[in-house]
């Protein structure tokens, strides 16, 4: 009897020292693992408060010696001509994502409320347009854009963008599947025109669907840099991408006033991030459960 | 998609509702015109461009299959197209580790876990080009990386130059891609996670299953859909990889080319669309028939794991 209640109160202990390791190697992987994502924006972060001199002076890792020294970001806002780049994206950013939700809804509430001959075949040629790898594509592309007088063209560029996304019009077609039908007869029964339906009763319903979409298309186009490079290298309409892609020129071995740059662009995304957190984490889910 | 729902309000029948055409025409034409525009007309023209000694201005004539051999006869190609190979050991690596985080994060109790997955997620929406600035600070010689390494006690002697020596520089691209879209992964798998149905674990639990059988038995089967479209996604992707040796690695310098970047160079560089319409179409078989591949792989893999998910829970069932 005794033996057995020690034998049973040592194996406890075994198992809660076992269990103590294991929650400390999980906590040492996550710190590192946090520790391996932070670590390159964090060294930027410092490299952007160094003053010219500091940073030919200075280890990457060392901390800056005044971190209120903002004469790169100063530098970089002005020469870099900042401004005008943050505006140029926020309005192609504003413009694709209007446009891709009024085109995704529309399209979705037209899929999903009514039969028509051509419904089937407009769902599969988007599904298999998802089976075709785009990147292969744009050699064609850019023949077409040029064709059409679109390569630097700022309505060209956000034409191109607002394109066909298929996983908007996945993420609406799946609210609109869950919208009663019940609420647009009775509209109807009222003497409501489709249009009506969709517009005074559909979409205000859909924004849930609405704010995912906006939030990921969103990002998605502010980070865009393949595209704006291809399609706009006249410098009156340059993206924060293009932006920062031409200062390896103007600032090329000045890392500290880059960094200043690099540190500026990322302010936008940490701000909708920490805002709309949750959306972006639906909107991945939803995306990628149909590629 | 799931099939269209005939509407009861939208009757169809033999009067036409004009109402009906007009807002079906007015809904739909845009978005179906872009994805011709934008999807189908480039499709159509590769294929075309594919057998045409061209450039974007002049078209020098039909060639047949020429420019499909040279694809496979230049070992330049061949090797571009090998460099995907490395992407995918960090697709590999990467999944593996977002498995890891993502279980973690969601059987035990962590404090600080909302810091832990908003830290390790960032990365994913950093502006591609700022990644490449990043990574350029942070591989350069003497900087960021070997700082660390140096203070972990490894002499800068021993250390290479971490994108230009070409024994590692391909593993400090995939590393860059890894550093990118681990958190994203991560995410997804958390999410997936949380869908499984908590019971189960009480179960098990009372079954006696440790962790790592309860991940076996559990998490793996109940996330196995997730988990399989990003492997594929993720393999896939490693073969039109581009963004790492676009950014980071200078447009495919010093061996870093992988086959997409070839395909630009050859398109926007060397003006032969021709040769690189037909290496983009050997790049869209390769990927389709990968996914073709992995899905009948998985179809019949997973098959098995699904009966022992089912086991599992017919087990529990019986247990309460």
């Amino acid at each position: 009897m005794m033996n057995a209640n020690t034998s049973v109160a040592s194996s406890d202990t075994g198992a809660r020292i076992k269990r103590g390791i294991i929650k400390f190697l999980e906590y040492a992987a996550l710190i590192l693992g946090s520790f391996v994502a932070l670590l390159p924006i964090v060294s930027s972060f410092m490299t952007s408060f160094k003053s010219g001199d500091e940073y030919a002076a200075t280890n990457a890792m060392t901390p800056p010696q005044n971190w209120f020294n903002f004469e790169n970001y100063r530098q970089v806002w002005v020469e870099g001509d900042m401004l005008r780049a943050f505006l140029t994206s926020f309005g192609v950013v504003i413009v694709v994502v209007l446009v891709s939700v009024m085109m995704g809804s529309m399209l979705a509430y037209v899929l999903n409320r009514f039969a028509f001959p051509g419904n089937n075949l407009i769902r599969n040629l988007f599904m298999i347009a998802t089976l075709i790898p785009g990147i292969a594509m744009q050699v064609t592309t850019y023949q077409i854009m040029r064709q059409l007088g679109l390569l630097n063209s700022i309505w060209g560029y956000m034409i191109l963008m607002s394109g066909t996304d298929v996983i908007s019009i996945y993420i609406f077609l799946q609210f609109f599947e869950n919208l009663n039908v019940a609420l647009d007869e009775s509209a109807v029964l009222e003497g409501c025109t489709y249009f009506g339906v969709f517009f005074k009763i559909l979409l205000p319903l859909t924004k849930p669907a609405i704010v995912t979409v906006a939030v990921l298309k969103g990002v998605g186009v502010y980070n865009e840099y393949y595209n704006a490079n291809l399609y706009l290298q006249s410098n009156s309409w340059r993206t924060i991408s293009t932006a920062l892609y031409s200062f390896s020129g103007p600032f090329k071995s000045s890392y500290n006033i880059i960094c200043a740059g690099v540190l500026l662009t990322l302010i936008p995304s940490l701000i909708i991030f920490l805002f709309f957190q949750k959306q972006v984490y639906a909107g991945l889910a939803n995306g990628s459960v149909k590629g | 998609m799931s099939a269209p729902r005939s509407l009861s309000y939208a009757p169809g029948g033999r009067r036409v509702n004009w109402q009906k055409v007009a807002v079906i025409v007015a809904f739909g034409v845009v978005p179906v015109f872009l994805l011709l525009l934008f999807t189908y007309i480039p499709f159509a023209k590769m294929i075309q461009f594919s057998f045409y000694n061209m450039s974007y201005t002049k078209n020098k004539g039909f060639v047949g299959w020429d420019n499909y051999v040279k694809v496979f006869s230049k070992s330049e190609y061949v090797d571009a197209m090998l460099l995907s190979l490395y992407y995918m050991a960090g697709a590999v690596v990467q999944l593996s580790l977002a498995l890891f985080f993502a279980s973690v994060l969601s059987l035990e109790k962590i404090r600080g876990a909302g810091f832990f997955k908003s830290a390790m997620f960032f990365p994913f929406l950093v502006n591609g080009i700022a990644i490449g600035y990043i990574f350029k600070y942070f591989y350069t010689r003497g900087f960021v990386l070997d700082s660390v390494l140096q203070a972990i006690g490894i002499p800068l002697e021993n250390l290479p130059y971490w994108l230009r020596d070409q024994s590692v520089n391909n593993w400090s691209l995939v590393f860059t891609s890894l550093w990118k879209y681990c958190g994203q992964n991560m995410v997804l798998f958390i999410g997936a996670i949380a869908s499984i149905d908590p019971t189960l674990y009480e179960a098990a639990t009372i079954d006696g299953a440790n962790r790592w059988q309860q991940f076996c038995h559990i998490i793996l089967p109940g996330i196995k859909t997730v988990f399989m479209l990003n492997l594929i996604l993720s393999i896939t992707g490693s073969l039109s990889a581009f963004e790492p040796a676009y950014v980071v690695g200078s447009m495919g310098a010093n061996g870093t080319a992988t086959f997409f970047i070839k395909i630009h160079q050859m398109a926007h560089v060397s003006g032969k669309v021709g040769q690189a319409c037909a290496m983009a179409m050997v790049l869209m078989v390769l990927i389709l028939i990968f996914t073709a591949g992995q899905r009948l792989f998985f179809r019949f893999v997973m098959k098995d794991s699904d009966n022992t998910f089912n086991a599992k829970s017919n087990k529990a069932k019986a247990l309460w």
